[in-house]
């Protein structure tokens, strides 16, 4: 009874919007929705696809974001979002209100990987003529990926009225698709793998390769084997930039992880294993200010590593100054001695981070300017690689005009020429010594912030980059920055050349040798530093 | 000739390291094998095998401390040598699995069988005979360390560019022999040894023979270092270690003086390698990680570089200190060993001999006379 | 004058030392008579840290609640918890150490394939109980050990079928690091997908190293691979480290569950704890439990998970699942055995039943591995998973896998006369081909 009611309310409410008759005939079919499991919900799926209504698009993307439910006590399907301790109900085809439920009232309709797929497809296809441009693109994308024949009128009518000359092309891409899986005439056939093969990526590839090998006739195999023979040529050529994308990025990781060692331990001559630990320390401030952000101000978790990085600077930077303070200056001339008391640092420094964050990894989540990624070309690049190359040519050449620009960095080179010379021009070598360690200190926390993108923020972390980094200051010759940055890109595009022939085990051996053979010949590495000075 | 090589280095200091050993070398057998279990001087077989393993580091740390503390040379890659001549004994140790292992094979070591393999591969033939793998112990590492320091020296490499290098050489092999298709049973090892030399690895006489046979060759390479430091050949190496170039100035060949002592410790490295993995049972790539290397060079350091026997009481005392506080303080031992290092850098530049060393230079002579006391068992903890 | 003093000190130091050293090994500590001892041998420092410090407290957390309800036997249990700091050889003598010095009645540890190999030889030869909770690559079974993980065919097996049939996969890429789970794993899948019928260019393998870091060739490699016109998943034995970089690499790719699925066998909610889980939204995992699985007896466990770590973000995860199982079976054949000595309880664990989480009872098998349930889950944006497919039934462990020629005719029986971990049906020896 009550249920009828309900039913009753919710009609009249849809008979008030625009597409009353439509909703009305869609109702059974949302309604069927929620029984009979995966295969239940896809077989709903499938007749609102075939029903072609718009008019089901927010039900089907309510589906989709997991926001559809069944109410327990009548089976009602309804769009429930959280609101409070529980959950307010609305219809999911009129958005009348329903009511409100407990947790335990309602249960979700739960999708997987095979329903996502059919929920793209078919909001692809009713999507096509939405008044959005953005919207319609990527229908006419979900609808190639999909290749569903139902959507083919759906398309033929899109492209007749598309206005945008870019997305009209990605929808006549769709169709390709769409007849080259569904099967035409041979004309339509040949035009469609014309079509695709302009498009010339990798989602035309696997279905030119899929007509090459299955097509109907053997001219339309030839035609299609012609085909993926040049898509795969374009594709090798942009292949191979990418590789060198790779090496440059990966480069540029070894660079920032590297850098601030080239402070501490090429321009003071500290055999600093705590570098790796002040790289983690970076990171972990930059989980402090997310969570931090998260909790106080949610609007400006986006920004979080912006902000995250003078905060890594100050907190690595300063626990580099106190280290210097405590143990590094009773040290100075004996760099061997230097590494031990570094090494018992760096354990003791793990430790306390696990004793106080717990070994597992902590979620650092990437703002959405780093996210995802865009096509260049046929380059894939994505923007948190991007940001990360940038940030390492910007720390850089910050660090570059911070030693040869200012008073500061003059009075570094001076301390590390001669230091009792220094001393007596006035230089309080002392306070010049902790700020150096310091800035190498605060540097490696910087590194940390851009790590804390592509890898564990765990105790770990700078274990995994500490050997790395030696290896890229002695290979670039120590006390010299520039042979710092051109040691990070020569190895790290020389191990993204030999992973795809060697593995990635072998291409790191051959690296490792590579550089032991390469010190033979030049033993004070890429940029050796002259004069007498080096022998000391 | 030999004996007064040997006799030269002799001194007194030598003389009570030796007398150390061979009363541990008469003390372990007899509290292990003749008191008997529950009386207060029994000593298990665990504790046999930790004092074989502590050994096993003691002899590494030598190794080290010859090239390190004599020559001036800080090799951060040491362990490659050290697990090379572990790799070399567990290979020896895998054959003689024999038919025992679980898929019965009579040839082919397990992690073959399941990995497909269909014959031995050709570096496995010949460590079926122990005189071969004991010969491939010391040839190994030595021949490593022979063409490494060839190249190394005669390029000049020197300080921390040559600190780096073996750093690079030792993380090359630690992923070689991680790959499985290298043939080593890659991360997991070698494991599961049955016998040695046809007597039960498990067996309390075996462990203790082993245990002897560790203070035996750490008492020999005591004597060859401590031998070659007192000699001719060991001035001109402390004089390379403190000036390279005066020396070579002089006319001496100093490539070949480094040569050699590199070579000589790198082959001390792998009988202690070979000491080990019986005595712990298992080898695996970690022994190669540059983490191991520096952990020995701190063992030297805490005992105080330069000085034989305080690398040997550095890896002792170290040890000792990891498989105790490892039990006891199992959350907070780190804080305890980096602690410890940090503290004995700052405060201790000579490391642990040096302060005795001091503190007892401050002392009447007569105190110094006291008989080494202390072996009673009864003491418990630190 | 000066040098031989150091000599003389030094030599001092060292006998000093020895004799300590010597001491304090040797006086075993006596065991109370009043408590029974559990030995936890996890590593809590170190590369595996990350993993095992959770088991640890698992473990404590499981003595603790046997403790409020009596002990067992009348007796109360005392954790005695190590740190063998991911270092293998530290395993063997921290499992030594446990053995003999504390006198542990069983041991619940380890983590990887190689500690297990580690410390194998010394619970054999000292007749110690060792209960090892994690997935792993089958191939061994021991008396003294009680492998309460996943076989391969407790995991893997379910988890391709699944995707055969569900997702219509035709092109697999095996991706794993390089060490003995993975290469094992890959073997009996890539024996089983042939069997099926998976043609040789249609399977591609990949090792990385441990910890491997950079995965932007080999993702470009997985969607290159995917773009032959045949749907194509990943079934990934990537280790716990390298997860993290894998996945954030996949999700900046753009690699979509929908398009590529990666199913993987060693990720789970503590490992996802560490990433940002929306662009995962779909990828798989196969364990034997997941922490959103919807039990009375999973909301206790959790409840009381969080309530004794004091944080309610910890998460659970299958080896914790695995540990307490591995527990309450160990109690379970104690008190039926009415002793903790080694042989009695090894004979009453087999036949052991007790409850799971996932709503099911869980046996020990005479081979010493246990019947579980598959569950195929896929990613939520939560960092949990959802249950899309669990078997009818309990599978059972499978040590030795079918797909392996040389193992595929050995069995394991524990129960007497037989008691072979490696019986060869053919042969009828006891001892792989027979000697």
């Amino acid at each position: 009874m009550r249920r009828a009611f309900r039913w009753l309310l919710a009609a009249c409410v849809a008979i008030a919007t625009t597409s009353a008759a439509l909703a009305a005939d869609l109702r059974p079919l949302v309604q069927t929705m929620g029984s009979g499991g995966y295969a239940g919900t896809e077989k709903a799926l499938n007749q609102l696809s075939e029903a072609g209504d718009p008019a089901a698009v927010p039900v089907i993307e309510a589906l989709q974001a997991g926001d559809l439910y069944v109410r327990k006590a009548d089976g009602l399907v309804v769009i429930a979002r959280k609101a409070g301790a529980g959950f307010a109900l609305t219809d999911p085809l009129s958005g009348a209100v329903v009511g409100e439920a407990a947790a335990g009232a309602i249960d979700k309709i739960k999708i997987n990987n095979a329903l996502r797929r059919s929920i793209s497809a078919t909001l692809g296809a009713l999507t096509l003529m939405s008044p959005d441009p953005a919207t319609r693109r990527s229908a006419a994308e979900a609808v190639f990926k999909s290749r569903d024949a139902n959507a083919l009128d759906a398309l033929n009518t899109a492209i007749a009225k598309e206005k945008d000359e870019r997305i009209r092309r990605v929808m006549e891409q769709a169709r390709a698709a769409v007849i080259l899986t569904a099967g035409a005439s041979e004309v339509d056939t040949q035009a469609a793998i014309a079509t695709l093969t302009a498009r010339g990526d990798r989602d035309a590839l696997a279905l030119l390769s899929m007509i090459a090998a299955s097509g109907a006739t053997d001219a339309l195999k030839t035609a299609a084997a012609g085909a993926v023979a040049a898509v795969e040529q374009k594709l090798m050529f942009w292949g191979a930039l990418q590789n060198l994308w790779y090496g440059l990025s990966l480069g540029s990781v070894l660079l920032l992880a590297a850098i601030g060692l080239a402070v501490t331990f090429g321009v003071m001559g500290v055999i600093n294993m705590a570098h790796g630990e002040m790289v983690m320390i970076g990171a972990y401030t930059t989980f402090l200010v997310q969570q931090g952000l998260r909790t106080y101000a949610p609007g400006l978790t986006d920004l979080s590593i912006l902000l995250a990085l003078p905060a890594a600077f100050l907190v690595s930077g300063g626990v580099g100054v106190i280290i210097e303070r405590s143990v590094i200056r009773w040290l100075y001339g004996r760099p061997l001695e230097t590494l031990l008391a570094t090494w018992g640092l760096s354990l003791a420094l793990q430790q306390a981070v696990r004793s106080l964050f717990g070994p597992t990894n902590r979620e650092v989540s990437a703002p959405s300017w780093m996210s995802g990624a865009f096509e260049l070309g046929g380059l894939t690049i994505t923007y948190g690689r991007l940001w990360i190359v940038v940030f390492a040519f910007a720390v850089f050449a910050a660090l570059l005009v911070a030693l040869k620009r200012t008073w500061f960095g003059l009075s570094i080179r001076a301390v590390t020429q001669n230091r009792p010379m220094a001393n007596a021009m006035g230089i309080r070598t002392a306070r010049v010594d902790a700020l150096t360690f310091g800035l190498g200190s605060g540097i490696a926390g910087l590194a940390g912030v851009a790590l804390s993108q592509i890898d564990n923020v765990s105790p770990n972390l700078g274990q995994s980059y500490i050997i790395d980094s030696f290896m890229v200051v002695v290979f670039g010759g120590v006390g010299n920055l520039w042979g710092t940055l051109v040691g990070a890109l020569a190895l790290g595009s020389l191990n993204k050349f030999l992973e795809p022939y060697a593995g990635a085990v072998l291409g790191k051996i051959l690296v490792l040798i590579f550089i032991i053979l390469f010190i033979q010949r030049r033993p004070r590495g890429l940029f050796a530093l002259k004069g007498r000075a080096v022998e000391a | 000739m030999l004996t007064r090589f040997f006799l030269m280095g002799l001194d007194r200091k030598a003389g009570l390291v030796l007398t150390v050993l061979a009363l541990l070398a008469v003390l372990v057998p007899v509290m292990t094998l003749v008191v008997p279990e529950g009386s207060p001087w029994h000593l298990s077989i665990f504790s046999v095998s930790l004092l074989g393993k502590y050994l096993c580091f003691a002899l590494l740390a030598l190794a080290l401390d010859l090239v390190w503390g004599y020559v001036g040379i800080l090799s951060l890659g040491h362990a490659a040598f050290f697990a090379l001549g572990g790799y070399a004994m567990g290979m020896y140790l895998m054959r003689q699995i024999g038919p025992r292992g679980v898929y019965g094979n009579p040839i082919l070591p397990d992690f073959m069988v399941f990995l497909n393999w269909k014959e031995l591969p050709w570096y496995w033939l010949g460590f079926d005979h122990f005189a071969f793998a004991a010969l491939m112990v010391l040839v190994v590492p030595g021949a490593l360390a022979f063409a490494f320091g060839w190249f190394a020296f005669r390029s000049r490499v020197t300080g921390v560019y040559l600190s780096i290098i073996t750093q690079a050489l030792t993380f090359a092999l630690l992923l070689a022999f991680f790959r499985n298709d290298m043939g080593f049973g890659g991360n997991n090892g070698l494991t599961d040894f049955k016998e040695i030399l046809g007597y039960d690895i498990q067996a309390p006489g075996t462990r203790v023979g082993l245990f002897l046979a560790t203070v035996a060759a750490l008492a020999l390479s005591y004597m060859i270092a401590s031998g070659i430091i007192a000699s001719k050949l060991g001035k001109v190496l402390v004089a390379i270690r403190d000036t390279e170039s005066r020396v070579r100035f002089l006319g001496y060949d100093t490539e070949s003086y480094k040569l050699f002592a590199w070579t000589l410790s790198a082959c001390m490295a792998g009988v202690a390698g070979a000491l080990y993995v019986p005595q712990v049972g298992i080898i695996n790539p970690s022994e190669f990680a540059p983490a191991s290397s520096i952990e020995a060079v701190i063992w030297v350091a805490v005992g105080g570089r330069g000085t034989l026997a305080g690398a040997i009481l550095g890896a002792v005392l170290v040890n000792f200190g990891k498989s105790y506080f490892t039990g006891a303080l199992p959350e907070l031992w780190l804080f305890a060993l980096g602690g410890l290092f940090v503290l004995v850098t700052l405060f201790l530049p000579k490391g642990l001999l040096g302060l005795w060393a001091q503190l007892t230079a401050r002392l009447p002579s007569g105190k110094g006379k006291r008989v080494p006391n202390g072996k009673t068992a009864d003491q418990k903890g630190m | 004058m000066r040098h031989r003093m150091t000599g003389r000190v030094a030599t001092f130091g060292i006998s000093a030392l020895a004799g300590l050293a010597m001491g304090a090994i040797a006086g075993s500590a006596q065991a109370a008579d009043d408590t029974i001892k559990v030995g936890i041998l996890h590593s809590l420092s170190g590369t595996m840290a990350i993993s095992e410090t959770t088991l640890k407290d698992v473990m404590l957390m499981l003595i603790d609640e046997q403790n409020k309800k009596g002990g067992v036997l009348g007796k109360k249990l005392e954790a005695v918890v190590v740190d063998p700091a991911s270092n293998w050889p530290l395993f063997a003598e921290k499992a030594r150490e446990l053995l003999t010095k504390d006198k542990v009645a069983a041991v619940f540890g380890c983590w990887t394939s190689v500690s297990r190999k580690s410390v194998l030889p010394v619970f054999e030869e000292l007749n110690g109980l060792l209960f090892y909770p994690v997935q792993y690559e089958g191939e061994e079974s021991s008396r003294n050990v009680f492998y309460t993980g996943a076989a391969p065919n407790q995991q893997a097996i379910p988890a391709v079928d699944y995707l055969m049939s569900k997702e219509k996969v035709q092109r697999w890429v095996l991706a794993g690091t390089d060490y003995v789970y993975p290469r094992t794993t890959n073997k009996i899948l890539e024996a089983y997908l042939k069997g099926k019928g998976v043609k040789d260019e249609d399977i591609k393998i990949n090792y990385t190293p441990f910890g491997h870091s950079d995965w932007q060739s080999i993702v470009a490699d997985i969607k290159k691979f995917g773009s032959a016109g045949k749907k194509t998943a990943v079934v990934s034995t990537i280790n716990g480290d390298a997860n993290v970089p894998f996945y954030k690499e996949l999700g900046n790719q753009g690699v979509k569950a929908q398009d590529i699925p990666v199913v993987a066998f060693s990720v789970g909610e503590e490992e996802l704890a560490g990433i940002d889980t929306k662009p995962l939204l779909g990828h798989l995992a196969a364990w034997n439990y997941f922490q959103s699985v919807d039990t009375p007896i999973n909301a206790e466990f959790i409840k009381n998970w969080k309530t004794f770590t004091k944080n309610d973000k910890r998460v659970t995860n299958d080896p914790m699942e695995a540990h307490y199982i591995g527990f309450n079976m160990w109690v379970k054949a104690v008190e039926a055995a009415g002793t903790v000595a080694p042989d009695a309880v090894i004979d009453s664990m087999i036949g052991v039943s007790v409850p799971n989480l996932t709503g099911g009872y869980s046996a020990m098998l005479p081979n010493h591995h246990i019947t579980k349930p598959v569950l195929i889950g896929e990613v939520q944006e939560n960092g949990q998973f959802e249950t899309v497919s669990k078997t009818p039934g309990l599978v059972p462990g499978d040590e030795w896998s079918d797909f392996l020629p040389d193992s595929k005719d050995l069995i394991s029986d524990w129960r007497k006369p037989l008691s072979c971990g490696n019986f060869n049906v053919k042969t009828g020896k006891c001892g792989g081909k027979g000697s």
